[in-house]
């Protein structure tokens, strides 16, 4: 019951806060409250006891990403009340689409009949040690291919951003 | 595989399916109004946590570690891409001074 509760009351923070990155006028609210979300989608990762992810989400996310657009936003002076706006009929549209993708996933999901095997305040393996063993057993190929990945990454942001590459 | 809903107590796996497609639902919206592409850019990153969300409870449910190895593979995508993409947003800004997306429609036709 208790972590009903919970549940409730991180999903309502986050959908708020998700909903303020909409509203908020300038671009450095948006991210603070995204941030928030992150926040709360890491509470989320400890209620479903995936400890390491709820772990490696802080790090990465709000740690690392939200960090490169808070530079992003600071260091070009984007922080600018947007004057650009769309018509109004082309927000209206956008917002009437996305509520019907809304009730449309959820009737959709909702004819599935999911089993449930495990209660998942139970279950362990979201524990680093047991997350460790498949990664590094089965998954062990895509995890050092992810290391290219990040290298062809650095290099291409490098190249991007410099200056004159022409 | 055993079904155990009848004899626990916790929270429906639909709760978690109703979030994650509000979650969703306001990344899409947000993509379709906003003109800035910072924001868009954010709202890309919120759809990306909804599905990781979704996939990290489908994991927990079904007792299955793949999902969660899945997730924290789509996050290390996912910090790759936002570099990526911060990069070239410094690009466009440097080069149109703005980050107003109608202002990049040479591609459109």
């Amino acid at each position: 019951m208790f972590s009903e509760y919970l549940f409730f009351i991180i999903s309502i923070a986050a959908i708020y806060s998700a909903l303020m990155v909409l509203i908020s006028k300038k671009p450095i609210h948006s991210v603070l409250y995204l941030t928030l979300c992150f926040f709360a989608i890491a509470g989320h990762y400890i209620l479903l006891n995936a400890q390491f992810l709820a772990v490696v989400h802080i790090i990465v996310y709000a740690g690392a990403i939200m960090v490169l657009f808070l530079f992003t936003v600071m260091l070009l002076n984007l922080n600018i009340e947007n004057d650009f706006k769309k018509p109004r009929l082309i927000k209206f549209a956008a917002v009437i689409s996305g509520s019907i993708f809304f009730l449309l996933m959820i009737a959709v999901l909702k004819s599935y009949d999911i089993a449930i095997v495990q209660n998942p305040a139970l279950t362990q393996i979201g524990l680093v040690k047991n997350l460790g063993n498949v990664l590094f057993k089965d998954y062990l190929l895509p995890f050092e291919i992810t290391s290219i990945l990040f290298l062809a990454a650095m290099v291409g942001a490098v190249m991007i951003g410099k200056k004159d590459i022409y | 595989m055993p079904d155990i809903t009848n004899d626990m107590q916790f929270i429906p796996l639909s709760y978690y399916i109703a979030f994650c497609t509000a979650l969703f639902a306001i990344g899409v919206i947000g993509v379709l109004v906003k003109r800035n592409a910072l924001i868009i850019f954010m709202s890309v990153e919120l759809m990306l946590n909804s599905a990781n969300l979704l996939l990290a409870a489908f994991s927990a449910y079904r007792n299955d570690p793949a999902g969660q190895i899945f997730v924290f593979f789509i996050m290390v995508v996912a910090a790759a891409e936002v570099a990526i993409g911060l990069a070239l947003l410094v690009m466009i800004y440097r080069s149109t001074h703005t980050i107003d997306i109608n202002v990049l429609n040479k591609l459109k036709w």
